[in-house]
């Protein structure tokens, strides 16, 4: 994966929001990129960022957003610089998006078909017999039923899962090189998830589409991503491969998050929790905005926000546990056990290494 | 718990709750169910939405007239109960706690006054005095401060209004508490906190949960014993680890399976199983059966020993 090429980039994003109450710093220094192929995750609680973040991807942001700095390269092109009709012709063709809500996001009003059907027209000039061919195509791709017969159905006819289907082969049917999912399966029953998740998966492998996958339930997350981006309070804090960010946390942030949701396998009196509220962002505290939650908070983390520290080329996280000055500090128990475990698969991968280099060195004469 | 010499405090038998009867549009929203809730326990009814769940938890705090069946708390039959000082006497040992914090409060009382609600009918405070204090320990109870009380809904953060709606349904000093969806408008990071206060409260209080949820590992983490519901059945009753560890009906264990774990390397390998509803078809008659001690599935006479042998596949002792 890594020596795949960045279709999209995000550099030292800042937006803010004007309001009446003040200037709401909702996005806060944010930079990550997209490989072709991949699922990048952004996890994060309401209110950090990750919505606007995605966005401004689309060109979609409010009217009293403010882009404070940084840029949006899709291609090395700066979308948050182009023209109403060069992002006519980026949304819905290269880069899609499937919204949370089913129910909200279909036009009640006209017929699933020509729903589908619509962007292939609008964006490639298809004609409508052949879009409409397309369209049943996409439908059966995603696995609605009987789809010769409900081709003509309004989105009131279909149940919540499967309008989540439709939405979703509207969003594919141009094949978009990204394909932007903000929270897609919170609205829908754990069966229903269950089956739109597989076919994420499975269309992902189909059509090779870069996914940004926004949700906060972390058990989706492992289910479906290449790598994580956590996000608090505007910003960053901890990216990684799946494994990295599960396994081998390093951020309080993220040890609070996969701590305080219970697993099946969960028993005890207390839960483990985030004590608190995440900060206002019409101001901003000082420091590391997480400070105030954390109980491994330093002085430091008042005064001064952490940079990213490195933990591997491609595992990084904004804690100032990190510096090589920091006391050593006990993480969790839950999170220790998960070190556990991620120690064990580095072996494991060592191990296998090993044995590959001795079998490559006896070959060689 | 030792369900054997427990007290029961609700017992439910052959609730139903029809909406539109006799119309085409007929919704059997509750069919014909039965559990009973023990003093001090937390029982968590689960099922995706229209298992009919919510109606089940609105039918027991009686928002709805039943259509039929029997609902009995601490002995008392409340299914047509006409005596006007009874009726007011289970509204106050049940109270309820709803889902949406930002629905559930009017936005134009200030928090005292949204607390002391149920105080001030009740005729539970003397004087004027007497019911600002009890606001006030009532919300230091939940996690807030005496100066919340002045306020109105909108100055709060759901998890914060969620505080404020625990408050209302303790201010009459409840036995029972319905605890509808509590958390899942609320945040990661906050879920905890308010599970953690619930249970805080219910060892202090001796209270009593039915703790309805769609989130399934939240409510395994929660319950004492968990029904499972479908289609206003109940398929499964038995403690949650029983439940969790060895589900017998087929749809339990298609629900199980359907519950996506924080850990990736699980999820590189979880199959989800399939569910064929054929044992829920309606064709014969089902009942709730103990196959194994405390551990009950819908099922019909010839059915039994299917779910007995699954069971002892489990390595369960079957109930003779």
């Amino acid at each position: 994966m890594q020596s795949k090429e960045n279709i999209l980039e995000v550099n030292h994003l800042k937006i803010n929001f004007k309001t009446y109450a003040g200037t709401v710093k909702a996005i806060r220094d944010v930079s990550f990129n997209l490989k072709k192929g991949e699922t990048l995750a952004i996890v994060g609680e309401s209110g950090s960022g990750k919505t606007v973040t995605t966005r401004s991807i689309m060109g979609l942001l409010a009217n009293n957003a403010v882009v404070a700095g940084g840029n949006v390269l899709f291609h090395g092109q700066d979308v948050l610089k182009m023209s109403q009709r060069e992002l006519e012709n980026l949304r819905g063709a290269k880069i899609a998006q499937i919204f949370q809500d089913p129910m909200t996001s279909l036009d009640p009003t006209m017929r699933i078909g020509r729903q589908i059907a619509e962007p292939l027209m609008v964006h490639k000039g298809v004609k409508k017999a052949k879009a409409m061919a397309q369209a049943l195509e996409m439908m059966k791709l995603v696995g609605i039923t009987d789809a010769e017969n409900r081709i003509n159905d309004y989105p009131h006819q279909f149940s919540g899962g499967m309008r989540q289907r439709i939405v979703i082969a509207i969003a594919l049917i141009n094949y978009p090189e990204i394909l932007i999912a903000d929270e897609p399966t919170t609205a829908l029953d754990v069966t229903i998830q269950a089956q739109i998740l597989d076919l994420m998966r499975e269309l992902q492998d189909k059509i090779e589409t870069s996914i940004i996958f926004i949700t906060h339930d972390l058990g989706v997350v492992a289910g479906m991503a290449d790598r994580v981006a956590v996000m608090y309070a505007g910003k960053i804090v901890e990216f990684g491969t799946v494994d990295e960010i599960f396994y081998n946390p390093k951020h309080p942030y993220t040890w609070g998050l996969l701590s305080s949701m219970p697993t099946l396998d969960t028993n005890g009196d207390e839960l483990p929790s985030i004590p608190g509220t995440p900060p206002d962002l019409l101001d901003p505290p000082k420091g590391d905005a997480f400070a105030a939650r954390n109980s491994y908070a330093l002085k430091i983390d008042t005064e001064k926000e952490p940079p990213f520290f490195k933990v591997s080329d491609t595992h990084y996280a904004a804690t100032w546990l990190l510096h090589p000055d920091a006391p050593k500090v006990t993480p969790p128990e839950q999170i220790i056990e998960r070190q556990k475990k991620f120690a064990k698969m580095q072996q494991q991968l060592e191990d296998k290494k090993l044995h590959h280099k001795v079998e490559e060195t006896e070959e060689q004469p | 718990m030792e369900l054997d010499n427990a007290k029961k405090v609700l017992e439910v038998s052959h609730l139903k709750q029809y909406f539109n009867m006799g119309k085409k549009d007929e919704v059997k929203a509750v069919d014909d169910i039965s559990f009973d809730i023990y003093e001090g326990e937390t029982f968590g009814l689960v099922g995706e939405s229209g298992s009919g769940k919510t109606t089940a938890g609105r039918a027991i705090i009686h928002l709805y007239q039943p259509t039929s069946g029997s609902i009995k708390f601490n002995g008392q039959e409340i299914v047509g109960l006409k005596d006007h000082k009874k009726m007011q006497q289970f509204r106050r040992d049940m109270q309820m706690i709803f889902q949406d914090p930002y629905a559930s409060l009017n936005p134009r009382m200030k928090v005292k006054d949204i607390v002391a609600e149920g105080i001030d009918i009740n005729h539970l405070a003397k004087n004027d005095d007497d019911r600002s204090k009890q606001v006030a320990d009532l919300l230091a109870t939940v996690g807030l401060n005496r100066d919340h009380a002045s306020r109105y809904p909108h100055e709060f953060s759901g998890g914060q209004r969620q505080r404020i709606g625990i408050a209302r349904a303790l201010a009459v000093q409840p036995k029972f508490i319905i605890a509808d969806e509590p958390i899942s408008a609320l945040d990661v990071s906050i879920q905890a906190q308010v599970v953690n206060l619930l249970k805080k409260l219910q060892r202090e209080r001796k209270l009593t949960y039915l703790f309805i949820a769609h989130d399934l590992s939240m409510v395994k983490y929660i319950s004492d014993r968990i029904g499972v519901l479908h289609y206003g059945r109940m398929l499964e009753v038995g403690t949650s680890d029983e439940v969790y560890n060895h589900p017998l009906h087929d749809y339990t264990r298609s629900l199980l399976s359907a519950v996506p774990v924080p850990d990736p390397e699980y999820e590189r390998t979880r199959t989800q199983i399939k569910y064929d509803p054929k044992y829920e078809d309606g064709s014969k008659k089902r009942e709730l059966v103990e196959i194994v001690p405390h551990h009950f599935v819908q099922c019909s006479q010839d059915e039994i020993p299917m779910y007995q042998e699954r069971a002892k596949e489990m390595g369960l002792s079957v109930r003779a």
